[in-house]
C-alpha cells in the first residue's frame, strides 16, 4: 500500500510557543490513521498546517500528498485535492438551514440561481448517509451540538473527499451516535477514502484505527501499527503521557452526609414554543460530599435542565423550588444563583464559557471578581497569583496566564472554564460534560479536583454522555430521558446496561 | 507528564527593546503616530502648531471631543454605538442658554441640571438598548433626530447668549497663579511637575510589583526611556502653557476625567465587566454579570459626558446655536476607532481613545492653520481614519 500523505519535518511556531517541532506522519491510502496526544500536544495545529489554514511559508517542512509536494495557500487549495477537514470547533452558520450550510460555498446552482429541489434532495441523501433524522430546512441553531457535528460530516461528504480529517468528531456525541460515526468511517475506508482521526476517546481508536501516531509536546513520539498487533488502550496512554497509568479514576472514600441541595418539581418550556415542555417536573437532591451524575442520551434535556436552574438561562415559564441546606433559595438570575453558591460549567465553552479575546487570567476571575478585588478595585497581584495557581493546578498548557483564550487548544480552554467556576468557590457545582475533549492524563486530574470538592463537603452534579465516566465517578446516578428523570441508581447497582434499560423502557411508554 | 514546573514556564523573559516594541506595537504605535503627525504640522506650519497660544487653543478646541470619547469608548467596548452625542451637545447647550439667559437660573444650578438632563437622555436611550434589545445604532439614530429637532424648537431657531461670566470661565478661564508670577504661570509648571512625579511614582511601583511577581516586564532601558520621554513631554507642555496664561480650567477637568476613566477601565470590577460584556455577552451573563444594567449604565454615563461637553462647548462659543454639536458624533467615534477599539466590542483603551481624539484635533488645527478648506479637511480625516484602522487590523492579524 502506498502513502496518500507524508508530512516531513513540520515545525510551526507561534509567538512564544513552538507548537510543532519536526513532526513526521505518514498516512497510507485507504487507512484510518489516528492522531493522539495530550491537550496542547499540537494535533489540531498539525491538521491546520495540512489543510492550509496555516499557509505554506508560515511553517517549515514538507507536505507530500498523492506523490507530489504541495504548497497550500489556503483551505480552498487543499479542498480542491480532496482533503477535507472538520474542525474541533464547529464552523456552521447558525441562522442558515442544514441544507444551506451543507452547500455553503458549493451551491447547487445554474447561472447563479440555486436549484432548491436539487439541494434538498441531495441533502436528504447525505443526511441519511450520516444517520441524521432532520428536515433539510431546519435551522442549524435549532439542533444540538451533536447533530451539528453530523451536519459537518454531511458537508464534507458533499465534496469530493479523498482524505477526511476529523478533529475530535465524537467529543459531543453519545455512544450510539459515536458508534454510527465510526461505522461511517469504516464504510468510507471500504470505499477507499483515507481518514485521519483525532480523539481523546481511546476505546474508539483501538476499535477503528489502522495505525496511530502519537504526539507529545509538539513532536512525534512513535507510530503504532494496529494491523500487525492489537494495541491496547494502556499502550496508547503510555505513548501519550510517557508512563503507565494504573487507574483511570482516582480512588475516593465517599463521606456522604445530610441532604444539602434539593430541586423540587422543576419544569421549563421551550424558549420559542411555549407549549413544549422541555424539562418535566424534575425532582432531585444532592447530599453533602456526594457526586451525583445525570446520565442520558444526547437531547435528553440535561443541559436544558441545568441551564434553566442556573438563573433561568434557558427556556420560559420556568417553575419549581430549590433548597440549599433546607432553606429555599432564589436562583432567578445567574447573579443570585452564583451568590447562593451555585456554579454551572457549560458544555459549550466557546459560546457560553469564555471571553475568547481575553487572557486566561481575566477569564478565570470573571465569575468571582470580588474574590480578587477590594472596594471594586481589582488587586492585580492577587488576581495574577490566583490565575497562576489554577494554571499550575489544572496544568493549563500556555506560555503564561496572559495568553488569550482563543489561542489555547480545545482541552485547555475547557480547563480555563473549569478553573473559573472552581474559583467562584461554589457549594454546588454543576458540571456539564466536564471532560469533553480532555486528554486521559488531564481527565484524571480533573477527577481528582472534583473528588477534592466533594471531600470538602460540597455537592457535585455531573452531566456526562460518557457512561464509564459517570460509573467511575458518581455515588448516585439519575437517568434522564425526554426531560424527565426516569430512574435513580446507586453506584453499587449502576451499570451501562441498567442505564440503557431505563432509557429504553421510559421511551416505550 | 509535563515535567516543567510552573515557575520555569513564566520566568520573566529577557527581551530586547526591539522585540518588546514589536510585540507591543499596538500600544506604542498610536502614540508614535500622534508624535509624527504633530512633528509634521509643526514643521509645515513653521512652528505655529506648538506656539503657546495655539497649544492652548488646541486643548480648548478638543476638550469636548476628548471628554465624549471617554464615554464613547465604554459604549463601543460594550459592543454598542451612540450616534446621538452631537445632538445632545446641541440640546444641552441650548437648555443651558435658555435657563441662564432667558429664565435667569444661576450657573451652578444650571450646570447640575444640565448634567442630569444629559444623564436622563442617556438613560432613555440605554433603556431601549439594554432592556428591549433594540440595536443601539437605531435607538441613537432616532435620538440624534429627536434632539436635533428639540434643540431647534427650544431655541426657536435663534442663537441665545451671552452667558454670565462665571459660566464662561468653564471654557475660557485659566487656573490662577498662586505664586503670583509675572508673565509666567508657576502654578502650571508646579502642577505639571507634580503630576509627572505622581506618574513616575505609580509606574515604578507597579513595575516593582511586576518584577517581584515575575510578570513579563518591558526592558529596563525602555521603561526608563518611556517614563523620561513622558516626563519631558508633560513638563515641556506645561512650561509652554506657563509662558502664556497657564493651564485652562477645561484642561484640568479633562485630565482628571482621563485619569478617572483609565483607572475605572483598568482596575475596577465594573470596568472589567464591561470588557467581558463586549467580548462575549452570553459568557458574561452566565458568569453572573448583570449585562442589561451594565449596558444601561454605559449609556447613562455617555449622556452625562455629552451633557458636560455641551456645557463646555456652549461656554466656549458664549452662545448657544441650533447648529452646535453638528457632526461631533463622527469625530468622537472616529477618535475611539483610531485609538484601536474594535467595532465588535470587547477591545479598546482609554489612552487609545484620548490619543485618537488628539490625532483628529491636531489634524483639524494644523490643516486650518495651513488654510486647507473644510472640504478637503474632511477628505483627509476620512482617509486617516481608514488608514489607522486598517493598520490596526493588519497588526492584529500578525
Ligand atoms: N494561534 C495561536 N497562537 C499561539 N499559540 C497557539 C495558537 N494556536 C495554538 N497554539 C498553541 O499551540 C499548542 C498546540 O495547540 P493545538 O490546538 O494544536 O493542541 P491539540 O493537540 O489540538 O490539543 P487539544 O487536544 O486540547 O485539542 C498549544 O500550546 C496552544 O496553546
Ligand atoms: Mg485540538
Amino acid at each position: 500500500m502506498n502513502a496518500i500523505l507524508e508530512m516531513r519535518g513540520i515545525t510551526k511556531t507561534f509567538p512564544g510557543v513552538k507548537a510543532l517541532d519536526n513532526v513526521n506522519i505518514t498516512v497510507k491510502t485507504g487507512e484510518i490513521h489516528a492522531l493522539v496526544g495530550e491537550n496542547g500536544a499540537g494535533k489540531s495545529t498539525l491538521m491546520k498546517v495540512l489543510s492550509g489554514v496555516y499557509p505554506h511559508g508560515s511553517y517549515s517542512g514538507q507536505i507530500v500528498y498523492e506523490g507530489q509536494e504541495r504548497r497550500f495557500k489556503g483551505i480552498a487549495d487543499s479542498e480542491e485535492l480532496g482533503i477535507i477537514i472538520i474542525h474541533q470547533e464547529l464552523a456552521l452558520v447558525p441562522l442558515l438551514s442544514i441544507a444551506e450550510n451543507i452547500f455553503l460555498g458549493n451551491e447547487q446552482a445554474k447561472f447563479g440561481v440555486i436549484d432548491w429541489s436539487a439541494v434538498f434532495a441531495r441533502t436528504k441523501e447525505l443526511l441519511r448517509m450520516v444517520g441524521l433524522n432532520e428536515a433539510p430546512d431546519t435551522l442549524v441553531t435549532n439542533i444540538g451540538v451533536g447533530k451539528q457535528q453530523l451536519v459537518e460530516i454531511a458537508k464534507a461528504l458533499s465534496k469530493r473527499v479523498k482524505l477526511l480529517i476529523l478533529d475530535e468528531p465524537t467529543a459531543s456525541l453519545n455512544e450510539k451516535d459515536s458508534d454510527a460515526l465510526l461505522n461511517l468511517l469504516l464504510q468510507f475506508k471500504a470505499q477507499g477514502i483515507s481518514s485521519i482521526l483525532i480523539s481523546h476517546k481511546l476505546n474508539e481508536i483501538s476499535k477503528v484505527a489502522d495505525s496511530i501516531t502519537v504526539l507529545r509536546d509538539g513532536s512525534t513520539v512513535e507510530t503504532l501499527d494496529c494491523r500487525a498487533e492489537t494495541i491496547s488502550e494502556d499502550r496508547i496512554i503510555r505513548g501519550m503521557v510517557g508512563r503507565t497509568m494504573a487507574d483511570r479514576y482516582p480512588k475516593r472514600e465517599a463521606k456522604i452526609g445530610e441532604t444539602i441541595f434539593q430541586v423540587e418539581n422543576w419544569s421549563a418550556y421551550h424558549p420559542l414554543h411555549a407549549n413544549v415542555q422541555v424539562v418535566k417536573n424534575v425532582d432531585l437532591h444532592i447530599r453533602r460530599g456526594e457526586i451525583v451524575g445525570i446520565a442520558g442520551l444526547m437531547g435528553a434535556g440535561r443541559t436544558e435542565f441545568a441551564m434553566s436552574l442556573f438563573g433561568r438561562s434557558y427556556g420560559q415559564n420556568v417553575s419549581g423550588r430549590v433548597r440549599l441546606h433546607g432553606r429555599e433559595i432564589d436562583v432567578g438570575t445567574v447573579e443570585k444563583a452564583v451568590g447562593n453558591g451555585i456554579a454551572y460549567a457549560t458544555e459549550d465553552r466557546k459560546t457560553y464559557g469564555l471571553v475568547l479575546e481575553e487572557d486566561i487570567r481575566k477569564n478565570i476571575t470573571l465569575a468571582n471578581l470580588e474574590g480578587v478585588a477590594k472596594n471594586f478595585v481589582i488587586d492585580d497581584i492577587r488576581e495574577l497569583a490566583v490565575a497562576n495557581d489554577y494554571r499550575a493546578r489544572m496544568r493549563i498548557r500556555s506560555s503564561n496566564v496572559f495568553q488569550e483564550a482563543v489561542n489555547l487548544s480545545g482541552g485547555n480552554q475547557q480547563k480555563v472554564v473549569l478553573s473559573k467556576w472552581l474559583f467562584s468557590d461554589p457549594e454546588i457545582l454543576i458540571l456539564d460534560e466536564p471532560t469533553r475533549g480532555i486528554d486521559v492524563g488531564a481527565k484524571y486530574e480533573i477527577y481528582t479536583i472534583i473528588n477534592g470538592l466533594a471531600d470538602a463537603g460540597k455537592g457535585v452534579l455531573m452531566i456526562s454522555s460518557e457512561m464509564p465516566e459517570l460509573l467511575g465517578m458518581c455515588d448516585r446516578i439519575y437517568v434522564m430521558n425526554e426531560g424527565a428523570i426516569v430512574a435513580e441508581l446507586d453506584a453499587a447497582e449502576a451499570s451501562q446496561e441498567k442505564i440503557m434499560h431505563a432509557i429504553v423502557k421510559s421511551g416505550r411508554r | 507528564m509535563d515535567t516543567r514546573t510552573a515557575e520555569e514556564l513564566h520566568v520573566p523573559q529577557q527581551t530586547s527593546w526591539l522585540d518588546f516594541v514589536k510585540a507591543h506595537f499596538r500600544d506604542y504605535g498610536m502614540l508614535l503616530s500622534l508624535l509624527v503627525i504633530m512633528l509634521f504640522f509643526q514643521v509645515v506650519t513653521d512652528g505655529t502648531l506648538l506656539r503657546p497660544l495655539n497649544l492652548t487653543n488646541l486643548v480648548l478646541q478638543n476638550s469636548y471631543i476628548v471628554i465624549m470619547a471617554l464615554g464613547m469608548l465604554l459604549v463601543i467596548v460594550a459592543g454598542h454605538i451612540d450616534l446621538s452625542v452631537g445632538s445632545i451637545v446641541g440640546f444641552v447647550g441650548g437648555l443651558a442658554a435658555m435657563m441662564m439667559v432667558k429664565w435667569g437660573v444661576d450657573p451652578v444650578t444650571t450646570t447640575v441640571a444640565c448634567l442630569a438632563v444629559g444623564g436622563l437622555i442617556g438613560a432613555a436611550q440605554g433603556y431601549w438598548v439594554a432592556y428591549f434589545k433594540v440595536p443601539s445604532f437605531i435607538v441613537t439614530l432616532a435620538g440624534m433626530l429627536v434632539f436635533k429637532g428639540l434643540t431647534l424648537a427650544l431655541l426657536g431657531g435663534m442663537s441665545v447668549g451671552p452667558f454670565p461670566v462665571v459660566f464662561q470661565r468653564l471654557s475660557s478661564g485659566f487656573l490662577p497663579d498662586v505664586f503670583g508670577g509675572q508673565g509666567f504661570n508657576y502654578t502650571a509648571l508646579f502642577l505639571g511637575t507634580a503630576s509627572v512625579v505622581a506618574l513616575i511614582y505609580f509606574s515604578v511601583r507597579s513595575r516593582a510589583n511586576q518584577v517581584k511577581h515575575k510578570v513579563e516586564t518591558a526592558p529596563l532601558g525602555l521603561f526608563v526611556f518611556k517614563n523620561a520621554l513622558l516626563a519631558v513631554l508633560v513638563i515641556a507642555f506645561c512650561y509652554l502653557m506657563a509662558t502664556y496664561r497657564g493651564l485652562p480650567n477645561v484642561l484640568v477637568i479633562m485630565a482628571v476625567l482621563i485619569a478617572l476613566y483609565a483607572f475605572v477601565t483598568n482596575r475596577t470590577t465594573i470596568g472589567r465587566r464591561i470588557y467581558a460584556l463586549g467580548g462575549n455577552e452570553k459568557a458574561a451573563k452566565l458568569s453572573g454579570i448583570k449585562t442589561e444594567r451594565l449596558t444601561f449604565l454605559t449609556f447613562v454615563n455617555m449622556g452625562v459626558l455629552a451633557g458636560l461637553a455641551g456645557l463646555i462647548f456652549a461656554a466656549r462659543l458664549n452662545t448657544a446655536t441650533p447648529k452646535a454639536g453638528l457632526g461631533f458624533e463622527l469625530d468622537v467615534i472616529a477618535a475611539v476607532f483610531i485609538g484601536g477599539a474594535s467595532a465588535t466590542g470587547g477591545v479598546g483603551k482609554v489612552t487609545g481613545a484620548v490619543i485618537g481624539a488628539f490625532v483628529m484635533g491636531v489634524m483639524n488645527n494644523g490643516m486650518s492653520i495651513l488654510g486647507i478648506g473644510i472640504d478637503y479637511q474632511q477628505v483627509i480625516k476620512g482617509l486617516v481614519l481608514l488608514a489607522a484602522v486598517s493598520l490596526d487590523v493588519y497588526n492584529r492579524k500578525k
